[in-house]
């Protein structure tokens, strides 16, 4: 007896314990649950609205595109109305070359701009995790300061620089560099210039992080090894800094691919990178389910960079990095 | 065949007027900005010698062995390596390796890739560099980690892959900062005597850099101490404990007591020296002090004896009380009250199990040792 009465007192305690266990685990959960949440109302529905337009066929209506599932005609119309979406748009993207080589371009200038980037974002992360710590937080500071200028002004900026009686060629013709104004705007250079400025930051950031937790006396032992400072740099500091090669490029190639202002506002009107494509489709052409197909398959396009990147950082996380 | 042991007793190049310095310091002096980190040190060490820089943080033993390694140019005087003046020539291109006090392993390659990274560096062909990183692997036991990462090993196993790196390229010396200082106490010990056999197998010359000074005392054939850029004294550490040429020498090594006084009487054999209340001790080894000279006396505590009755035969004894005592197992530590206020520790080695002449709180005791059992030092 007394066995029993020893075993069922701390049963009684934890069923007393209970009630506020559970309070605790569900404030726990939804906290966890808030993101998500916020990721399904702004990310995966609108994402399913867009797909189901693309599965649409252009009309002119008000939405411009048919069938509209809802239940006017009951749940047997809204059937009728699922049933008569198609994967025509896609086709159709297949079928015109236009798609294809907007695609093919957009991927093209995304990946030499990224490759621009890193060229010029590299020095600049790598001189500002050498510098005396007392002064990181300012350049750290100074990289960060564009974004508190609106980007579209400051791409309109880069029109005053660039244009025939700009500023560059004014300066370069005054300096007697050249003698003829050079044809920068409204080319693919302008619109390099373009993406190599608006997106420096978001390279140098990741590298900078990267760089600035790498203990110098690496260089050094390298160096004591019987290394030069250049080969050094090769065989060690770079090799470290790729977690953050991969992040800066990534941050900067995928809304490259998708960028529409700087190619439109620097690249003129010949460019034709899938962004404008999209943007031609939706409102000049009021197209808007061969426009959803475009945006869904440039989606498809970045997810294999996207799951590449997180395979790297998982790698990374691996390896205790 | 010559044992390793016989090879380390035999070996006092220090006291050969004839042997040839294998690294001098000539009047070396290194300046960051207004902050003199060398003062005009000169300094020689001896081939094949286990050489420790000892000092407190901020002493500057880290700038000489960074001297030495060429991350740092001296500010003025010259440093030579076999005779050859290493000014101006760059880390890469010299004959010594560091091993680095965070042991700076590439973190991402393995440890043979580690080992191999000197070896390659110099153009060594392929076969021979797996024999060398097999050689060193098996030297530092960790052949059957080989393919690990060095996140992937313990803090021991790391510091082991660092000292196999830095002495794969055969050195003419290797300059160790700090080699032991992330260790436990238990493993450092062991390595201590790994390090020195090592040392003595590989017939390099080591510069060790440690603020520990039992690891100093442990493994060097010859300690220099050094304080605010200067070295105070370069001895064997029997010699720097036993016989310190200066009162911050005797405080840095050891526990130390220090009597204040002036030489009242001084002959060839005997040095009186009387205290400020009229103590006297009795010395046999004046050293350069002169009749009328205010010096210190510095007596180790091991060398002072505690009694309850004045030893009849004691040439130096001085009454007291006892204030402190501390049991340590091996030892007992006495802090004994002089009668003119100073006190003095001592203390005596537990050779019984039971003391003969137990001693406790406030008993009157007698602190005496012999003439020859302290040093004479400027004041």
């Amino acid at each position: 007896m007394t066995n029993i009465a020893a075993t069922a007192a701390p049963s009684a305690k934890t069923a007393a314990a209970l009630p506020t266990r559970v309070v605790k685990g569900f404030v726990d959960r939804l906290v966890i649950i808030i993101p998500y949440l916020w990721l399904l109302f702004f990310f995966l529905v609108p994402f399913i609205i867009v797909f189901k337009i693309s599965l649409s066929q252009t009309a002119i209506s008000m939405p411009p595109y048919t069938p509209v599932l809802d239940f006017k005609d009951g749940v047997s119309g809204f059937f009728a109305g699922f049933r008569a979406l198609n994967f025509d748009n896609y086709t159709w993207l297949t079928q015109d070359a236009l798609y294809f080589n907007a695609y093919v371009t957009s991927l093209i200038i995304a990946g030499i701009s990224t490759i621009l980037t890193l060229i010029v974002g590299y020095p600049i992360a790598y001189g500002m995790a050498r510098a005396p710590a007392t002064i990181r937080p300012t350049l750290l500071m100074l990289v960060i300061l564009p974004f508190w200028t609106s980007f579209l002004i400051r791409v309109y900026a880069w029109i005053g620089i660039l244009k025939p009686e700009g500023l560059l060629n004014q300066v370069l013709l005054a300096t007697g560099l050249i003698s003829q104004p050079l044809v920068i705007l409204n080319t693919y250079t302008a619109i390099f210039i373009g993406i190599v400025y608006s997106y420096l930051p978001f390279m140098v950031l990741p590298l900078y992080s990267s760089l600035e937790k790498m203990d110098y006396s690496l260089i050094e032992a390298a160096q004591d090894l019987g290394c030069p400072q250049t080969g050094a740099f090769w065989k060690i500091t770079f090799p470290l800094s790729l977690p953050g090669v991969v992040a800066g490029c990534l941050l900067v190639f995928i809304p490259a691919v998708g960028e529409f202002v700087i190619p439109d506002l620097l690249g003129g009107s010949q460019t034709l990178m899938i962004g404008k494509t999209l943007w031609n489709e939706f409102f000049s052409n009021r197209d808007w389910p061969v426009s959803s197909a475009v945006a869904v398959i440039l989606l498809l396009v970045l997810t294999i960079p996207i799951m590449f990147f997180q395979q790297a950082q998982a790698k990374a996380q691996e390896q205790g990095r | 065949m010559k044992s390793l042991g016989s090879i380390r007793r035999d070996f006092a190049p220090w006291n050969d007027p004839n042997a040839k310095p294998y690294i001098q310091f000539d009047k070396v002096t290194k300046k960051f900005g207004d902050f003199t980190a060398v003062n005009n040190l000169s300094l020689t060490i001896f081939e094949r010698e286990f050489f420790a820089l000892l000092g407190a943080s901020g002493c500057g033993k880290s700038t000489l062995l960074r001297m030495l390694a060429g991350f740092e140019e001296p500010s003025a005087g010259r440093i030579l390596l076999d005779g050859q003046d290493l000014r101006g020539i760059p880390p890469y291109k010299r004959p010594v390796n560091m091993m680095f006090q965070s042991y700076a392993l590439f973190p991402h390659m393995t440890v043979e890739k580690n080992i191999a990274f000197g070896l390659k560096q110099e153009g060594m062909p392929g076969p021979d560099i797996e024999r060398r990183v097999a050689e060193m692997l098996k030297l530092v036991k960790l052949e059957q980690f080989a393919k690990r990462k060095p996140h992937q090993l313990s803090g021991g196993q790391r510091q082991r892959v660092a000292l196999a790196r830095s002495v794969a390229k055969r050195p003419k010396v290797l300059l160790l900062d700090e080699p032991l200082g992330a260790l436990d106490k238990k493993l450092r010990e062991e390595t201590q005597f790994e390090l020195m056999d090592l040392q003595q197998e590989l017939g390099l010359t080591f510069v060790v850099v440690t603020h520990d000074q039992e690891e100093a005392m442990t493994m060097a054939d010859r300690i220099a101490i050094m304080d605010k850029g200067e070295v105070m004294q370069v001895a064997t550490p029997a010699e720097i404990y036993e016989a310190p040429t200066s009162r911050f020498v005797a405080h840095f090594v050891g526990n130390v007591n220090m009597f204040e006084g002036k030489v009242t009487e001084r002959s060839a054999s005997t040095t009186r020296i009387t205290g400020a209340t009229g103590a006297q001790i009795v010395v046999d080894n004046g050293g350069e002090a002169t009749a009328g000279s205010d010096i210190v006396f510095a007596i180790r505590p091991e060398k002072i004896k505690v009694t309850s009755k004045k030893p009849a035969d004691a040439v130096n004894a001085l009454e007291g009380e006892v204030y402190d005592v501390a049991y340590l197992g091996d030892m007992t530590v006495y802090h004994i009250k002089l009668d003119d206020g100073q006190i003095v520790r001592a203390s005596a080695m537990n050779a019984s199990r039971v003391s003969e002449d137990p001693l406790t709180w406030n008993d009157r005791a007698w602190v005496s040792f012999r003439p020859d059992a302290g040093v004479v030092l400027a004041r």
